[in-house]
């Protein structure tokens, strides 16, 4: 569509860019370079120094906590927060902070696992359709057309349904759901990809094509897929509350925050605190993946800038 | 480009026609009788007469396969059944709840176009300046934040905080419902109305006005760099008119796709808004349903979502090929 050919190296001013005499000097590995662009981004590093903390926070819980997750303080029901319970207490006296510390867990493990079985999909359907092309891409494509003609939320709270609402189902809720936008994007990749003289040549030395596929594209196909699977991490997040919200998702006494978030909205005017914390948890968590999310893409790809 | 519609336009009978089906056959695997449902509720013992009743009347006893039949049937001459737990006509249900929703969607794609893209056009003009790197960062927070949760934020501070700090009954604005209903010139409120549009409103544009604005400044700054814009300053254009005239109309482009592909986006965000404000729309109505197994009122409804949201896919991609010929209309839309 543009008229220069992407990739030129020129600048406004039409003088062709040379690398500035020092970064020439040694040769890096793509790894140390990528690192390197990716520090100079402050806010992806505050999302990352967040994401470590709350890891750490998942690992840790039991010495963090104070009280258990169905611990109740007898009396003190909707307290606002105090030195005794650092975010007040919910609507059956159990320590908010615990539960959302609890919580860190349980979204994490969500997140992850969901965007694992959504990245797995993702990847061999749109691996198949972008290297196979014909007839094989037109059914991948149309079945991915089908479910986003589905509004996302109508989808996944119907399969919810169907799942029921432990932590595996929800986990496998939108592990199912979230891989049609990770499908598109792999498929693009290997359709173009697929076309390059390196594939060519490895299929005139008879490689198998699985071999092709896997060991010769995937790795040139990886990073758009690496800035996916963050920011979906963070989506899943975002979803598993969505489901919370609408009563379909973990079920109680879980720690999940979405489902705090839930348990408060009938206390916003007496006991708001009961909503905030944890809502501001969700917020914080996926804000952190999706600035991590950003900073990988402009770290791994430094031409879109 | 009328081959084109046309092609389209058949693409979308099969997309539907499988959306609907897989909905269909999903509600079929749900643990639970529906024709207890339709009796009275899954958790009463309901006498086994009255259950044979009830299969006979919905056809509930038929095969899957016949049932499945007899659903496209009625569907296809907009038919579309009546909800399992009032009987209501589901079209009825639909006529009545559609208006709610649109009026609701109107004042937030407004939102999105006089907030979401004037900012984005400010921020790629005065890039780096103190008001970029807030709208930037304002953006991100906006994808970041639950819809509802938002809403209950507004809640707590226009209805919530004002009652409890005294002010004038007229300072606080609405949570809950439609209120008195009044609208002129279908989307207008009057009265009173607007204390319970504001915050709805707002809650539901967040997402897509980010979205546009986050889109409109990535556009604008990739026109900004474009030979033309330098060929349009040499020529001595005033600098108004050179952004105006040569940079948003190209910058635009984008943006348009973004707001058809953000229907999506928006009827989320409406099943959420909605279910937190309790605002009688379709949203609210979709997950209400879905939660509680009314097949009919579910499908049809959403049936009616989905046929929105391919023509207004449909729609984006004809106006996309209308301002940019360039865009071959004969090639398939694959790669």
């Amino acid at each position: 569509m543009t008229l220069v050919e992407p990739g030129t190296p020129t600048t406004v001013t039409g003088v062709p860019e040379v690398a500035a005499p020092e970064e020439l000097g040694e040769a890096r590995p793509l790894r140390a370079d990528v690192w390197r662009r990716f520090k100079r981004n402050r806010l992806a590093m505050v999302g990352l120094v967040f994401l470590i903390l709350l890891g750490l926070v998942a690992v840790f819980a039991p010495w963090i906590a104070p009280y258990g997750i169905t611990e109740r303080a007898s009396g003190e029901y909707r307290q606002p927060p105090s030195a005794d319970h650092w975010f007040g207490t919910d609507a059956i006296g159990r320590d908010l902070f615990s539960r959302i510390v609890y919580g860190a867990r349980v979204s994490l493990r969500i997140g992850f696992a969901a965007t694992a079985i959504s990245v797995v999909i993702g990847l061999l359907l749109g691996a198949v359709a972008g290297f196979f092309r014909g007839a094989t891409d037109t059914v991948i494509s149309r079945v991915i057309d089908v479910f986003l003609a589905i509004p996302y939320i109508v989808l996944a709270v119907a399969i919810a349904s169907v799942f029921g609402r432990s932590e595996n189902a929800v986990i496998l809720v939108l592990g199912l759901t979230g891989w049609l936008y990770i499908a598109r994007i792999v498929r693009a990749s290997f359709l173009s990809l697929s076309r390059l003289e390196y594939v060519e040549a490895a299929t005139a030395l008879g490689f198998s094509r699985r071999r092709i596929m896997f060991r010769h594209i995937l790795p040139n196909a990886l990073q758009p897929i690496i800035v996916i699977g963050t920011i979906t991490v963070g989506a899943v997040i975002l979803s598993e509350a969505a489901l919370s919200f609408l009563n379909v998702g973990p079920q109680p006494p879980t720690p999940a925050w979405g489902l705090m978030v839930f348990e408060g909205k009938g206390a916003l005017t007496s006991a708001p605190h009961m909503l905030f914390f944890p809502a501001g948890a969700i917020v914080l968590t996926v804000l952190a993946f999706v600035f991590v999310g950003d900073g990988l893409r402009d770290a791994l790809d430094p031409k879109l800038k | 480009m009328t081959s084109f519609i046309t092609r389209r336009l058949l693409l979308i009978i099969p997309t539907v026609f499988l959306a609907l089906s897989f909905l269909f056959f999903l509600f079929f695997t749900l643990p639970g009788d529906p024709a207890r449902l339709i009796a009275g509720g899954a958790d009463r013992s309901i006498d086994e007469g009255v259950i044979e009743r009830v299969n006979e009347r919905y056809g509930l006893d038929d095969p899957l396969i016949v049932q499945f039949k007899d659903y496209w049937a009625r569907t296809i001459q907009w038919d579309l059944g009546e909800s399992f737990l009032t009987r209501r006509s589901v079209n009825d249900i639909l006529n009545e709840k559609a208006t709610a929703s649109i009026r609701l969607a109107i004042w937030a794609i407004i939102i999105e176009i006089v907030v979401g893209i004037p900012v984005g056009l400010l921020s790629a003009i005065r890039r780096y300046s103190i008001g970029d790197r807030v709208t930037t960062i304002l953006t991100a927070a906006a994808s970041a934040i639950p819809v509802f949760v938002l809403g209950f934020v507004l809640q707590w501070m226009f209805a919530v905080q004002p009652n409890k700090l005294g002010w004038p009954e007229w300072a606080a604005l609405r949570t809950q419902g439609i209120g008195p209903d009044s609208w002129a010139l279908f989307f207008i409120p009057t009265g009173e109305q607007w204390r319970y549009l504001i915050l709805p409103a707002i809650t539901l544009a967040s997402v897509s006005t980010a979205l546009a604005a986050r889109m409109m400044r990535g556009s604008m700054l990739e026109v900004l760099r474009a030979d033309y814009m330098r060929t349009a300053r040499a020529k001595g254009l005033r600098e108004r008119d050179v952004v105006v005239k040569h940079g948003l109309r190209n910058a635009m482009l984008p943006v348009v796709t973004l707001i058809g592909i953000d229907f999506g986006v928006v009827i989320g965000a409406a099943v959420l808004t909605e279910t937190t404000f309790s605002w009688p729309g379709l949203g609210s109505e979709i997950a209400d349903s879905v939660t509680q197994r009314d097949l009919p009122v579910v499908l049809g409804l959403t049936l009616v979502v989905v046929l929105a949201f391919a023509l207004i896919n449909l729609l984006v991609d004809i106006s996309y090929a209308w301002f940019d010929p360039r865009i071959r209309l004969g090639k398939g839309d694959s790669s």
